[in-house]
């Protein structure tokens, strides 16, 4: 792995790969914790955490791991990598744990993980790993702030509603009243809203990506429009 | 046909002993964080039992002087739950009941209730619910106040007819679009108080499941 490549990771992790609107993987918990911007960004940073450690692992353990029974291994390492944060969370950063131990368990249903250690970890160094993991999971954040902003400001009006359950009560102030008055609008909380509002993000990236690629290559640009669609 | 089984036999070893590894890794962090997750959950059931009953007005160890109850049809639980029992100087103050609303507009509400020796209401929360997010969910604490219309309440201050939300020709706020959760919760705590008014004696009568008292 030459130093170039981390720069590749990065970009794959943040956009190009992006597991939230390109990878499409973990869907449930991404659907299901995209509320708000608080709840997003907690589940995000959970996954980063887990990712980072659980790539770290099974690259250190590759060379001992037969290919035959390296999905088991796999996903015998990740449950206990998160059945450890999880207990050590409760007992040593009690605040944190209030705010992101509903999201811990989530992880261990969420397929970027073992999708991670198969189609990276498995075959390059621990620190490479470690990183590829922890972008992945950054950019999988990122998916799930963007999600949980445009649903919150859509549902309830606001952003950074439960701010103040991670900060104390004095950060209730955080709270960002982006309508005022608003009667909320239900759609946008309950399930649909979180398929229509990925729905959107993914157009919206293709979009980009199709403008980019019309830009730098305009003879090439109907070409990428199909490769895209 | 024996390279094959010496080849199963060699992965089925690596398998365990990842296998033997995580579990004492596990176990290992188990033993590590027992007594900090014990200790932190009894830190966050006080908390909550000090949200509505003040802790200035008992001085026992309110959980481990709890009480197994057995499921109460009255209060809504079926399996066994903890009646926590507040004692002043080894006098009844107060007693906080777990109970469960079936039905609210997305299914149970659980409730954690503390009634006064008196048959007074010193306060409710809503410990979990599945209402509609935005519409039902004021009667959690986080939401909004509204839960608070019970703290004072008794089946003295209000003869049973009125134990209904206004709309019903009751006593009790609601907000408009969401009926049915609040007439849910107003009917669980009804109900509870006068469980409680039946027995409260033997409530008190009961043995502690932590250490003899």
């Amino acid at each position: 792995m030459s130093e170039a490549n981390y720069r590749e990771i990065i970009w794959n992790g943040l956009w190009k790969n992006n597991a939230g609107i390109v990878a499409l993987l973990g869907l449930c918990p991404l659907l299901a914790v995209s509320t708000s911007v608080v709840n997003g960004v907690g589940l995000g940073i959970a996954t980063v955490l887990v990712m980072a450690f659980s790539n770290g692992i099974v690259s250190l353990a590759r060379s001992w791991i037969p290919r035959e029974i390296r999905i088991p291994v796999y996903i015998l390492i990740i449950a206990v990598l998160v059945t450890i944060i999880d207990l050590s969370m409760n007992a040593f950063v009690q605040p944190l744990y209030l705010v992101l131990g509903i999201f811990v368990p989530l992880i261990v249903v969420n397929c970027n993980v073992l999708g991670r250690a198969e189609a990276f970890a498995s075959k390059n160094a621990v620190f490479p790993s470690m990183v590829d993991g922890f972008m992945v999971g950054l950019g999988l954040t990122l998916t799930l702030a963007v999600l949980g902003g445009m649903r919150e400001i859509l549902g309830k009006g606001t952003l950074l509603s439960g701010i103040d359950l991670a900060f104390g009560a004095s950060a209730k102030s955080w709270i960002i009243t982006v309508i005022p008055d608003y009667h909320g609008f239900l759609l946008a909380i309950l399930p649909p809203g979180a398929f229509i509002g990925l729905g959107l993000l993914i157009a919206g990236k293709n979009w980009l990506d199709q403008r980019k690629s019309a830009r730098v290559e305009p003879a090439q640009a109907s070409q990428a429009a199909t490769a895209a669609a | 046909m024996s390279i094959y089984t010496r080849h199963s036999t060699k992965l089925a070893m690596v398998l365990a002993a990842f296998a033997l590894v995580g579990t004492s890794m596990l176990a290992v962090t188990f033993e590590a964080t027992r007594d900090n997750i014990a200790a932190s959950e009894k830190k966050a059931k006080l908390a909550l039992i000090a949200q509505i009953l003040p802790p200035a007005l008992y001085d026992n160890d309110i959980i481990r002087d709890a009480a197994d109850l057995p499921a109460v049809p009255e209060l809504g639980t079926a399996e066994p739950t903890l009646a926590y029992r507040a004692l002043k100087d080894g006098k009844p103050v107060a007693v906080v009941l777990e109970a469960i609303a079936p039905d609210g507009y997305a299914g149970k509400i659980k409730l954690l209730i503390a009634i006064k020796s008196n048959g007074e209401i010193s306060g409710v929360r809503v410990v979990t619910h599945k209402e509609t997010p935005g519409l039902g969910d004021y009667i959690e604490i986080a939401k909004s106040n509204w839960i608070k219309v019970f703290d004072g309440t008794s089946l003295e201050k209000y003869p049973s007819n009125e134990w209904k939300v206004k709309k019903d020709g009751g006593q009790f706020d609601y907000m408009t679009g969401a009926t049915i959760t609040p007439r849910a919760v107003v009917k669980a705590v009804h109900k509870v108080l006068v469980w409680y008014s039946a027995n409260h004696e033997k409530l008190f009568s009961l043995a502690g499941t932590g250490a003899t008292t």
